[in-house]
């Protein structure tokens, strides 16, 4: 695994300047936590102390910052406060035998995955037929390619309420299905200018040499084009799927929704309990990463498979 | 109009619109070629070679004169697929092995399985690439995979060939092997065969006949009657005859130029 030594390398860094960062980040919390217990902190009281800089407060009490590594309720918790914080709502909780139990991540993490691949098919499905549409027709074109790039220039957050206020007046229950439109609403543009692209690959030797033959147009599809576009495909699937996932959180932030990986970030916030949020959003970003890889080997067996290596 | 005439062609004109005036790419085109002839097109780039050949196989509509393929339009010749095209790259898809790059076109023209298995089987063997059907074309040489390509262009009976430099980017000694290959297939399988070419050996060594042509409007100067055998080793090459015709291809060359 020679790749895994620069991998290693970016995330050790990481892992160094997050440690680093949350000493100033938690000094001001840990300090007054000092001060409640009866230590004496310079300048005296949380009040006074927001005229100086963080940087100074280090400085004036250094037996002090240490504390900010062990908060309760850190502005910026250690990886591996994070850490913990997962494992208490992933794997503690398989111990327990309550894998699917509403506090831990196990649920929250299906509900988002659920609507996350029902999106991530519908937007498929959408581009991909959006793709066809415009390499095939001229009209479509001109007509739906500029509306596919006005639709991702709106901010998801500002539509996302109108479509769950929407569908429920259509009588949808519950929240799958406009989380899943949402979803798709981000997963289809990657994929629809992937699959144009793809589409488009053939030669203009390739083509003629079907007309050659007579090919009629759905041959020249099956045959040349969509075949031609597979590598586009994957690349834009990888894309999408991600997408796909911020779709669904989003879906889950300002929607009320109580679960899901979205609803773990906001309900967090509101309750101020950052290692909530923190577990939520790796756990979040693990998912993302799993999705990715999956799609990855998939598309290396394929590509293999098809002889394209 | 004869009907022994593989391709007639009269008068024939194409010119294309672009943003720079209209482009002459043939004006006062007229040539017959018959059955069993090997017809080269030599010229200059511009010269209208490649697209006189792309308007036998009606992939280019000539916009003036008439021009016959079997007796038929182009298109009628297309639809009845009475040609094989092969292209200056040998264009075979990546993702389909040799084998199945050669029964592309049978699948596209529904022959039946056990027949296209059988005629993938016996055009590899007429180009020398038999054992190499179940490789991909990038494990294959470019020489190879331009054989694949004419072997693809073979696999159905068409009686006619359309070859658009296809050894162009070949080296000179891969070159020579195709070439005395191409001869030998073509006096076993009786094709008509229309090779647009950029070299002077190649088209005295293949050729019946040598149509010379000129640029700007593209036309044809010279039409050359090979008297060299149709059984022809490589050194005929050497022979004062051989020389004789490439001298006057060269003059015809020169002649329909205004370069020096």
């Amino acid at each position: 695994m020679r790749s895994a030594l620069p991998v290693l390398t970016v995330l050790a860094v990481i892992v160094g300047i997050w440690y680093l960062a949350v000493a100033p980040m938690n000094v001001r919390v840990a300090l007054d936590q000092a001060e409640r217990a009866g230590a004496q902190i310079v300048p005296e009281g949380s009040v006074p102390r927001r005229e100086v800089s963080v940087w100074t407060l280090m400085l004036r009490n250094s037996d002090h910052v240490a504390e900010g590594y062990a908060l309760e309720r850190p502005r910026l918790p250690t990886p591996a406060q994070v850490g913990q914080e997962l494992w208490k709502t992933t794997g503690a909780m398989i111990a327990k035998g309550r894998p699917w139990s509403k506090r831990g991540l196990i649920y929250h993490g299906w509900i988002t995955l659920q609507s996350t691949l029902w999106g991530f098919a519908l937007g498929t499905l959408l581009g991909i037929a959006g793709a066809v549409a415009i390499v095939y027709s001229r009209t479509a074109q001109l007509s739906l390619m500029p509306w596919a790039i006005i639709s991702q220039t709106i901010p998801i957050v500002a539509l996302a309420p109108m479509i769950i206020v929407l569908s429920s007046q259509i009588g949808v229950e519950g929240r799958g299905l406009p989380k899943a439109i949402i979803s798709a609403y981000l997963c289809f543009f990657p994929v629809l200018v992937g699959m144009v692209k793809g589409l488009r690959a053939p030669q203009p030797a390739q083509l003629d040499l079907l007309r050659t033959y007579n090919a009629n147009g759905l041959q020249s599809f099956l045959r040349l084009r969509l075949p031609a576009s597979v590598p586009y495909l994957f690349t834009s699937l990888k894309v999408g799927i991600a997408a796909a996932l911020v779709g669904t959180i989003v879906g889950e932030l300002p929607t009320g929704a109580i679960s899901g990986l979205g609803a773990r970030i906001l309900i967090g916030d509101q309750f101020g309990t950052p290692l909530a949020i923190w577990s939520a959003l790796f756990a979040a970003a693990v998912l993302a990463g799993a999705l990715v890889t999956v799609l990855d080997v998939v598309q290396r067996i394929t590509l293999k498979r098809m002889g394209l290596v | 109009m004869t009907t022994q005439n593989v391709i007639h062609a009269k008068s024939l004109d194409l010119t294309f619109q672009t943003n720079d005036g209209p482009v002459h790419a043939l004006k006062g085109v007229s040539l017959d070629i018959e059955r069993g002839d090997f017809v080269s097109f030599i010229g200059p780039s511009g010269c209208g070679k490649t697209t006189f050949l792309r308007c036998m196989a009606d992939l280019e509509t000539p916009t003036g004169g008439t021009i016959t393929v079997n007796g038929t339009t182009p298109e009628q010749a297309r639809k009845a697929r009475a040609y094989g095209y092969v292209f200056q790259a040998a264009g075979l898809y990546p993702w389909r092995t040799i084998g199945k790059n050669i029964s592309l076109p049978l699948e596209i023209m529904g022959y039946s399985k056990t027949e296209i298995a059988e005629r993938v089987a016996r055009t590899l063997e007429l180009v020398e690439l038999a054992g190499f059907e179940k490789k991909f074309p990038w494990q294959l040489s470019g020489g190879m995979q331009q054989r694949a390509s004419i072997a693809r262009a073979l696999a159905f009976d068409a009686d006619i060939l359309l070859m658009d430099e296809p050894f162009g980017a070949l080296d000179e000694i891969v070159r020579d092997h195709l070439n005395e290959q191409l001869l030998q297939l073509w006096a076993r399988t009786e094709k008509t065969i229309a090779f647009v070419t950029h070299s002077i050996p190649e088209a005295v060594y293949l050729s019946t006949r040598i149509v010379v042509m000129s640029p700007r409007p593209g036309r044809i100067t010279d039409v050359i009657e090979s008297t060299l055998p149709r059984d022809r080793p490589l050194d005929i090459r050497e022979s004062p005859e051989f020389l004789e015709i490439a001298h006057r291809v060269r003059d015809g060359l020169r002649a329909g130029h205004a370069y020096d």
